[in-house]
């Protein structure tokens, strides 16, 4: 009797660590390699995320829902007139085109009406995270506002929209800050990750440096009641130091609540 | 028209030695963005076969960038080695791939040749190249470079163990460093992109690497991809700081986008070296790099993003790092469009790096709005690995849960080490063999107990 042949795919007997992390750990190997089953999950992961970049914004659907939901919207277009063109030239995501700026002129002509905020949704990398999340926190956090006696600008939806986009779009309809919620770049387990870019007094040529972000806002990430607290903290300390952005930034993060902390035990490498 | 080449009967003329370089440059995406690049395949070409008649010379005399307003430039021109550029000294761009490729030119030659080359003279010579002489060449070059192992022997090929965790979290790291260590990785280093910039966070990262290491006898080093700055205080506060980390970028501008200068990285450099961590040589920085860097801080002075990425060699090769890692795909896709520009742009910084001396390693990676996925990352991996790269990322499965992004697995390197007959360094290989983890330089061949030691921090959690 020759002896048992070794099985092709060899198990790691560490499997047990994958309750700490979301790292693709202990995955076995066929030879050296990835076995079969994992490697198709990854496979799958990543179509997820390159479907979840290309994928089309429905506006109309959004439109509609906005509707519903008590928002009344405004539905405009970036000067990007597709992905192939938004992917290249991030200058063109970040400017309306022609027709939007002048549909977006005439319906804010009045110059004696402003607003302290505006609320700017854009499909950026994800279409995916502005249709799962977008009205659901916009849910959370205008209650809040409202309550407070905000004056909120009508929504404004941009197809093929950058986070710049938001401070063409306020200047115009005379908004003392803005609020980008955007489709973030996807990972691979998270394809439908929402972010929420403030600029306090945003004009053309606004620097990153002075924008504050909240990111990762989805189902497995950052809770919409959480991002919406964050969000109305930031807001509320940037009407009244009338900044935002890395200054603001310092102050709000030791005041609030204490970051996630893991469910593991410590690192039972050295300790224990 | 300073620079003018002559395609049947049009005239191509470029105004600058910078113009020419960009018009010569391979395309890619962020040239196009910047508006420099050619605007036709023949332009391109008739660029190429101009700059193929520029004297290496000329590099010394026209600077691109100005020397009185950059420091870096300031930085290329006065360390230049007038004497180990002698042997090139007289030939033309073009000539000076020919003796490349020549066998003239071997591994003391070109050890010799480095400090006598300037970033421009290689950035030049590689825009003439195809893929097979980018490999060619710098599969001829050797750097070896030492803290408490030797990376970049003749043979070897090093990874960094990437256990990055969306929340820092220290089981969630400890979990990925014990599947890389399981798995063979970890010996150009155990680094780790922290979530956050803390300084509390960074230097409770720092001891718990620092406290693996120790326990397991590992002969590696830990680093914390933090700011320099932070390096600094964490150094001040007594923190087991191996490598320093930072970003660097081609110009005094783009740097300074970064928070650093040159200045900043002398006393980097010089408090990690007082600190003796390192027992078998005294390599102690680690810096990434990544072309287009210095055109998304708007610093690129309209020069093309391949010529500002080497020029962030000469900036690496002032203070003699362990590591530099191009992180080549991680930028995007309006700097690199797809995996033809990621794969091309891979090889020419490992080319340019290792020409002008310095231990490149490479983080094959890409990311999910790019134009490219895992057979792409194959074709890049298993090119560098022919081409003599000293180290490449280790992650597991090949994504990164914290970075969002996907870089090459423990098993992308245990392949490439199969196919290519590479092994670890020579130290972290002993240590794995005596851990039970490898025999006869692989992976122990079936299922087996852990490592006693190991087993015991498992059991611990159960």
């Amino acid at each position: 009797m020759s002896a048992k042949p070794t099985p092709p795919v060899i198990d790691n007997p560490w499997r047990q660590l994958r309750r700490f992390t979301d790292a693709r750990i202990a995955l076995g190997r066929a030879g050296v390699s990835v076995p079969t089953q994992p490697h198709l999950e990854f496979q799958l992961a990543h179509a997820q995320a390159r479907d979840a970049v290309h994928l089309p914004l429905d506006a109309k659907g959004l439109v509609r829902r906005l509707t519903a939901g008590g928002y009344p919207s405004l539905r405009l277009r970036s000067s990007a007139p597709d992905r192939a063109h938004y992917l290249q030239r991030p200058d063109l995501g970040r400017r309306l085109d022609r027709p939007s700026r002048a549909r977006l002129e005439q319906a804010f002509a009045d110059d004696s009406v402003t607003f302290d905020l505006a609320f700017v949704i854009a499909d950026g990398l994800s279409a995916l995270a502005v249709h799962h999340h977008a009205v659901s926190f916009l849910d959370a956090i205008t209650p809040m506002l409202r309550q407070e006696g905000w004056s909120i600008a009508p929504l404004v939806l941009v197809e093929q929209g950058r986070v710049a986009i938001g401070d063409e779009v306020a200047v115009v309809m005379r908004a003392e800050m803005v609020a980008v919620l955007i489709g973030e770049r996807p990972g691979l387990s998270s394809p439908d990750s929402l972010g929420v870019y403030f600029t306090y007094h945003p004009h053309p040529g606004c620097s990153d440096a002075e924008r504050n972000c909240l990111s990762n806002i989805r189902q497995q990430g950052l809770a919409y009641a959480v991002a919406a607290h964050k969000l109305h903290y930031l807001m509320s300390a940037a009407r009244r130091r009338k900044l935002s952005g890395v200054n603001l930034k310092d102050e709000a993060e030791t005041s609030a609540e204490s970051p996630v902390i893991g469910t593991g035990t410590g690192n039972f490498l050295t300790e224990g | 028209m300073p620079y003018r080449h002559t395609l049947a009967n049009s005239v191509y003329g470029f105004e600058s030695l910078k113009q020419l370089l960009a018009k010569a440059s391979p395309a890619r995406s962020g040239d196009q963005l910047a508006g420099i690049a050619a605007d036709s395949e023949q332009e391109r070409v008739a660029a190429q076969m101009a700059l193929a008649e520029v004297p290496l010379k000329h590099f010394l005399n026209e600077a691109l960038v100005p020397y009185e307003s950059d420091e870096v430039t300031r930085l290329i021109i006065d360390d230049h080695d007038t004497r180990a550029f002698q042997p090139v000294s007289h030939l033309s761009v073009g000539d000076f791939r020919n003796w490349l490729l020549s066998d003239q030119a071997d591994e003391s030659a070109l050890t010799g040749l480095a400090p006598g080359l300037v970033p421009e003279m290689v950035a030049a010579v590689s825009k003439l190249m195809r893929i097979q002489d980018l490999i060619l060449v710098a599969r001829k070059c050797r750097v070896v470079t030492r803290f408490r192992n030797t990376i970049g022997l003749e043979g070897r090929l090093a990874t960094r163990l990437q256990p990055n965790h969306p929340t820092d979290d220290p089981t969630g790291i400890a979990a990925s460093i014990l599947d890389g260590l399981l798995y063979g990785s970890g010996d150009a280093v155990i680094g780790i992109n922290p979530a956050s910039d803390s300084l509390t966070a960074v230097t409770t990262l720092m001891k718990m690497l620092d406290d693996i290491i120790n326990k397991y006898q590992i002969p590696t080093q830990s680093c914390l991809l933090a700011h320099v700055t932070t390096h600094l205080e964490a150094i001040r506060r007594g923190a087991p700081v191996d490598l320093v980390f930072q970003s660097i970028a081609g110009t005094e501008q783009a740097n300074a986008s970064f928070g650093i200068n040159l200045g900043l990285l002398a006393e980097a450099h010089q408090a990690a070296l007082a600190l003796g961590r390192g027992t078998l040589g005294d390599n102690v920085m680690y810096f990434e790099t990544g072309q287009g860097s210095a055109l998304s801080a708007d610093a690129h002075h309209d020069l093309d993003q391949q010529t500002c990425e080497a020029r962030a060699y000469a900036v690496a090769r002032k203070f003699r790092p362990l590591l530099v890692n191009t992180v080549v795909g991680f930028i995007g896709p309006e700097y690199l469009f797809d995996g033809k520009q990621i794969i091309r742009a891979g090889l020419e910084d490992h080319f340019c790096g290792k020409l002008l001396g310095l231990p490149m390693g490479c983080d094959v990676c890409y990311t999910n709005h790019a134009e490219a996925d895992q057979n792409d990352m194959d074709i890049l991996l298993t090119l560098l690995g022919t081409a003599g790269c000293n180290f490449i990322m280790g992650i597991p499965g090949s994504d990164d849960v914290m970075l969002n992004y996907q870089t090459t697995s423990f098993h992308d390197a245990l392949y490439l080490r199969r196919v290519l007959g590479l092994r670890p360094a020579p130290e972290f290989e002993s240590w794995l063999q005596q851990m039970g983890i490898f025999e006869n330089g692989e992976l122990c061949g079936s299922e087996r107990a852990l490592p006693r030691p190991f087993r015991r921090a498992l059991d611990r959690l159960d």
